[in-house]
Parts: structure tokens; C-alpha cells; sequence
């Protein structure tokens, strides 16, 4: 059969083309114009090549940020994934209990995060809140809004309620694909409790559990809404996370440059942690 | 190795049972003798696999007792009982080696390193798995899997029993037949009781010494490859088994005569009884000759299959199918058909009339 040849076609992509172009390439390519030159407003800028880069790479402002973006995330993963396991380890597997616990899980994940920013900050203020009155009443030192410790402490509380859930629906689903004869096999070759979850459960959630680990890497690492309600990145600057600062300096400063500059190479970093750690979950598997 | 005795024994899943259909098992008696090799035959949903899961000890039966050597261990767990199984799709610990799969449960019973070694090594040996030994297993095949598979069952010197739940669904045809010797070769040279579950009748009547042929949760017949195939207790078994089955066939019986299609017949044994219930008639198509009187047929079609033809015929109390070898020649358009006495049985209810 002979192809036939209709540049008309084309026409049919341009919608498409549109909105990647007005989407993601546009926006992203003002930020890449933004990051080598300097801005005066009125549309007049000046050529400054790799300064604002080097000035970001250099500030110790912005490796504050990164630490801190990095300790966070850390911690939340740290909590998130053994517990949302645990978690879907011990739901129900049928009977009435499983729509119950499903909708129970998906709760915190249908919270616009403004709210769940506003929610927890009602939640911990000291002198109203039911935890931070309780916390207070039981002879604790708590107070968010004063003290770094129990700012990080709130701000990770917070992110651990909102999103632990997506790691048990996940690592739920994961579960459920195994076939009963894995869990009778072991069953009869003697296997522990602890056998069982090392040998079986794990190697058949490690999918879903990499699916897991990069969404809340991505989500953390970008964080923004929620520690913004909740403490507005303080005390000082304390809880103030990479995209609390970039906002910061954006939009508070109008340093447009240097924030440009800072946007890419949060950016870098993220695509970078994403693709090494997908290399490296997934090694084996083409191995095999 | 134990004796295993099944006693009354039915289960249900579910909570309440109002009827016979409500039953996945109904009152199942066996006995099974110490290093034999027994297959479990019946069709998809008969019954076998919830009977298999029972003496392994992953399921409770809901009433009647599992006996080992005499011993009542209804209530024990699949650990208590020293039993190993084998599924229908091979379950492996993909993370692990070939080795660690097969040390598996050794390991987990305590043995000694220089010990799990030695088993290992021997039972690669058996099935031919030394070379991959080291290689991880989720890399190998479907059939070297269930090799695996066998192998985690075979490396306990201890067990009671070896249980194969449909093992070889998922191989390929051609290697089939050399798993299947090899598990014929390995009962041999180990000794142990087997149970073997199927719903392909190749497969159970090459490998045991006693099939047990379930059906709706009923054992309807337990006897050696001949005596399946020679004498049906059960309709049902006379169907099931052969290729094409045996010819089941509407007929009355009036004072110890067998009436079929104006037609009397003799069976293997003079019937004493005078009341029945809806009775039939029951012959093998390799029973069945032309002969110059009998019953007149007619024939429909000839099938030719290299080794036999099966011929397909119309009498006027139904179809019949004959076996006959393929060198015989088949007349054409009608004939006459008689039947061979010895192997001609009747059935009251579908249960065979002695």
C-alpha cells in the first residue's frame, strides 16, 4: 500500500503544540531568559551571563535552603514509607472493613493543602489549638510560632498526615496483586512473619514502592502551601524550604536574576535525585 | 512418610449450607498407603484442589478428620505437618539465588550450613539445576521455576507427604513429559507418598499407582489406570476418561433383560434387581465391533487419527461412537453393531448396577 503524503495533517498537532508551548515551554524558557540577564522593569535587561548561577551556587543563603529542603525530605521518607507499609500491612484484605479503611485513607488526600496548612496551624497554636493546648497541659514547652524545634516538629507532623496515605494505597494495591500461593508456599517452606514480608512482600511492592519514593521526593522537595500557612517558613527562616525562599526572593525582593537562576538549578535537582534513584531501583530488573 | 486417612470429611466455604451444591467437598473417605503415588483427577471445580489444600493443612475442613499414620492432626498447621506442596505457578523468592530458594526451608528449620549444602547440592543434582545454581532465580524460565518449585519440596529429608496442585499447567508441551518421568523417576528413588492434582488424564494416569477420580465434591471412583478404564463405577468416570469416552446410552430393564433400541443386550452380569430408577447403559467405543446382525446404525462419520478411526454412528436409542484400528475397513451407509459383553455395564442414577 502506498502511504499518502497530506502536509494538512500537521494541522491536527497544532493544538497540541499550543498548549505544551504555552504550558511548559514558554514559561520555562522567560525563566532561562530571566537567569542571564539583569532587569531594570520596563522590559529593558542587560546581559550578565553566569553571575546570577554563580552568585546562587555560592550563596550561603541558598545552601541553608538546600540543607534544610534536604533534612526535610529525608525525615518525611524516613517516616512515610515504613509507616504507610505498616499501615497497609495491617489493613483488612476483604469484608467491610476494606471500603472503610480505603475512604478513611483517601481523607487526607482530597484536603486542598491551603486547608490542611490552615487545619494544623488552628490545630498547634498554643494558647487554642487541641495540640498545642494539649501538648502545653502536659507540661510541654511547645510553641510553633516561637521555637525552631517544634515549628520542624509541626511542619513534619503535618506532611506525615497528609501524605502517608498515598503510601499505603499504594503499597495496598502492591499487596493485593500477590497471588495466594506465594503466602501458602511460604507457609509450608516455614517461613517467619519477618520471612515472609523480606522475601515475598517486599521484592513484589518494590514497584509501586519506587512509584511511592519519587512522588513524595518530588512533592516534599517542592513543598510550598502547606509550611507557607502553616509558619510561613518560621521562626526566621527556619522552616523556610527551597520554594518558600525562592518565593521569597522572587516576589518579596524581586530579585528576578537570581530567583530565575535559583528556579533552574532546584529544577537540576530534582530531575537529577529523580532519574538516579529510577536507575537504580530499576538496574536489576533489566537484569533480569 | 506417613499413611494418610481421610475421614468423613466435607467443607464449605460458605457460612451456611442449605444444599448438596452448597458443599465443595461431601463426605470424602480415603485411605493412602505409605509411599504411594496417588493422583487426584477431576475437572475444574470438582473439588481437588480444596480436598489438597485440606490434608496440606491450609485450609480446615468444616466437618471430619485428617489422619497421618492413624494420628488425628485436623487441627495442626502445614509446619506441624511436615508436608510439602507444589502449585500450579511456580512461586520463587525472586530476590534470591537458585541456591538460597532451594536452602529456603531448610533454613528456616535450623539445619546446619554444611548440611543445607549437601541437600542442596544433591537435589540440584536431580533436577539439573547445578548450573544455574548461582544465578538469581528470577531469571529463569517458566519450567525452570516450577523446577525450583518441586525442588523447595523435595529438600526435606522429613516430609510426610509431596503434594503437586496441577504443577504443570504453565509448561511448555514438550516438556511436560520430561518433568513428568522425572517426578516419576524421583518417586521412585525417594519413596514418598505422593498426591498428585490434575484434570488432564495423561497426566494422572502415567503418574499414579491409584487415581481417585472426584465430581461435584464427591469421590466417585478409586482404583489403577485399568480398572478406570475398564470398569466405570460411575458414568461420569466412564466420560471423563478415554478419548472419546464411553457411550452412555439410554436403555429398560425388564425381568434381568437389557432393552436397548429393540434390542436385547447381555452385560457382564446377570442383574438380580426388578425396581430401578432412570437406567442407562454404558460401553467404551473400543468395545464396540461390526458384525453381520446386531444392532442396526447408521454411519455418519469417520474420523481418522493415524493410530484409529472413530467412527460416529446413529442408532435409534442415540449416538454412538466406535474405535476401531485404523487398518480395519468401515462399511459404508448402515450397518450393524454389536457390543462386547464383558465390558458392558449398566447404570442405575448414574452409579454402576452389580
Amino acid at each position: 500500500m502506498n502511504k499518502t503524503i497530506n502536509q494538512k495533517a500537521w494541522l491536527f498537532v497544532i493544538p497540541v503544540f499550543i498548549l505544551v508551548a504555552f504550558n511548559a515551554a514558554i514559561p520555562l524558557m522567560t525563566v532561562v531568559n530571566y537567569s542571564f540577564q539583569e532587569t531594570f522593569g520596563n522590559n529593558v535587561f542587560a546581559w550578565e551571563g553566569t553571575r546570577w548561577f554563580k552568585q546562587i551556587l555560592q550563596s550561603e543563603r541558598f545552601h541553608a535552603a538546600l540543607g534544610r529542603q534536604i533534612t526535610f525530605t529525608f525525615i518525611i521518607l524516613l517516616i512515610q514509607i515504613p509507616l504507610g507499609i505498616g499501615i497497609a500491612l495491617t489493613m483488612p484484605k476483604k469484608g467491610w472493613g476494606v471500603p472503610v479503611c480505603l475512604i478513611l485513607m483517601s481523607m487526607p488526600l482530597l484536603i486542598p493543602w491551603n486547608v490542611v496548612g490552615a487545619m494544623w496551624n488552628i490545630f498547634a497554636l498554643p494558647d487554642i489549638g487541641f495540640l498545642g493546648h494539649s501538648l502545653n497541659g502536659l507540661g510541654f514547652d511547645y510553641n510553633f510560632t516561637q521555637q525552631p524545634g517544634d515549628a520542624w516538629f509541626t511542619t513534619i507532623l503535618m506532611d506525615v498526615w497528609h501524605w502517608t496515605s498515598l503510601v499505603v494505597l499504594l503499597s495496598y494495591a502492591g499487596l493485593n496483586s500477590i497471588q495466594p500461593a506465594y503466602y501458602q508456599a511460604a507457609e509450608i517452606d516455614g517461613a517467619s512473619r519477618w520471612a515472609t514480608f523480606r522475601y515475598i512482600e517486599l521484592p513484589k511492592m518494590k514497584k509501586v514502592l519506587t512509584l511511592a519514593i519519587l512522588l513524595r521526593f518530588m512533592d516534599s522537595f517542592m513543598i510550598y502551601t502547606e509550611p507557607f500557612v502553616l509558619t510561613g517558613g518560621g521562626p526566621g527562616n527556619t522552616t523556610a524550604f527551597l520554594s518558600i525562599d525562592l518565593v521569597k526572593m522572587a516576589l518579596g525582593q524581586f530579585d528576578l536574576g537570581p530567583a530565575a537562576a535559583m528556579s533552574l538549578i532546584y529544577f537540576f535537582i530534582v530531575l537529577l535525585v529523580c532519574w538516579v534513584f529510577y536507575n537504580l531501583m530499576m538496574k536489576n530488573e533489566a537484569q533480569s | 512418610m506417613a499413611k494418610i486417612t481421610l475421614k468423613d470429611l466435607s467443607h464449605s466455604y460458605l457460612e451456611k449450607q442449605n444444599n448438596n451444591e452448597d458443599w465443595a467437598l461431601r463426605e470424602v473417605n480415603i485411605d493412602w498407603k505409605d509411599g504411594g503415588a496417588y493422583a487426584l483427577l477431576g475437572p475444574s471445580g470438582c473439588g481437588k484442589t480444596t480436598l489438597l489444600n485440606i490434608v496440606s493443612g491450609l485450609l480446615k475442613p468444616t466437618k471430619g478428620s485428617v489422619l497421618f499414620n492413624g494420628k488425628d492432626i485436623t487441627t495442626l498447621n502445614p509446619v506441624e505437618r511436615d508436608i510439602a506442596q507444589i502449585f500450579q505457578f511456580p512461586v520463587i523468592y525472586d530476590t534470591m539465588t537458585v541456591y538460597d530458594n532451594l536452602a529456603f526451608p531448610l533454613k528456616n528449620r535450623g539445619l546446619s550450613v554444611s548440611e543445607i549444602e549437601s541437600k542442596v547440592k544433591e537435589i540440584a543434582e536431580m533436577l539439573e539445576l547445578t548450573s544455574t545454581l548461582h544465578n538469581r532465580a528470577s531469571g529463569l524460565t517458566a519450567d525452570g521455576k516450577q523446577k525450583i518449585s518441586l525442588g523447595r519440596g523435595l529438600v526435606r529429608s522429613d516430609v510426610n507427604v509431596i503434594m503437586f496442585d496441577e504443577p504443570l499447567t504453565v509448561i511448555d508441551p514438550h516438556l511436560k513429559w520430561v518433568l513428568r518421568s522425572k517426578l516419576k523417576e524421583l518417586h521412585q528413588k525417594i519413596n514418598r507418598t505422593m498426591i498428585y492434582v490434575t484434570h488432564d488424564q495423561t497426566e494422572a494416569l502415567t503418574f499414579a499407582d491409584q487415581v481417585v477420580v472426584m465430581h461435584e465434591g464427591q469421590i466417585v471412583q478409586t482404583g489403577t489406570p485399568v480398572e478406570l478404564f475398564e470398569k466405570p463405577k460411575h458414568t461420569f468416570v466412564g466420560h471423563f476418561i478415554g478419548s472419546p469416552g464411553m457411550n452412555i446410552l439410554p436403555c429398560e430393564i425388564k425381568n434381568g433383560e437389557i432393552n436397548f433400541s429393540g434390542q436385547k443386550i447381555q452385560s457382564h452380569k446377570t442383574i438380580k434387581k426388578s425396581q430401578f430408577n432412570k437406567t442407562q447403559l454404558g460401553i467404551r467405543p473400543e468395545f464396540i465391533n461390526f458384525s453381520n446382525s446386531g444392532i442396526p446404525v447408521k454411519i455418519k462419520r469417520v474420523s481418522n487419527t493415524g493410530r484409529h478411526k472413530i467412527i460416529d454412528t446413529e442408532s435409534s436409542g442415540g449416538n454412538i461412537k466406535i474405535l476401531s484400528n485404523s487398518s480395519t475397513d468401515i462399511p459404508s451407509g448402515s450397518a450393524h453393531i454389536t457390543f462386547n459383553q464383558k465390558y458392558t455395564y449398566v447404570y442405575e442414577d448414574s452409579w454402576i448396577i452389580e
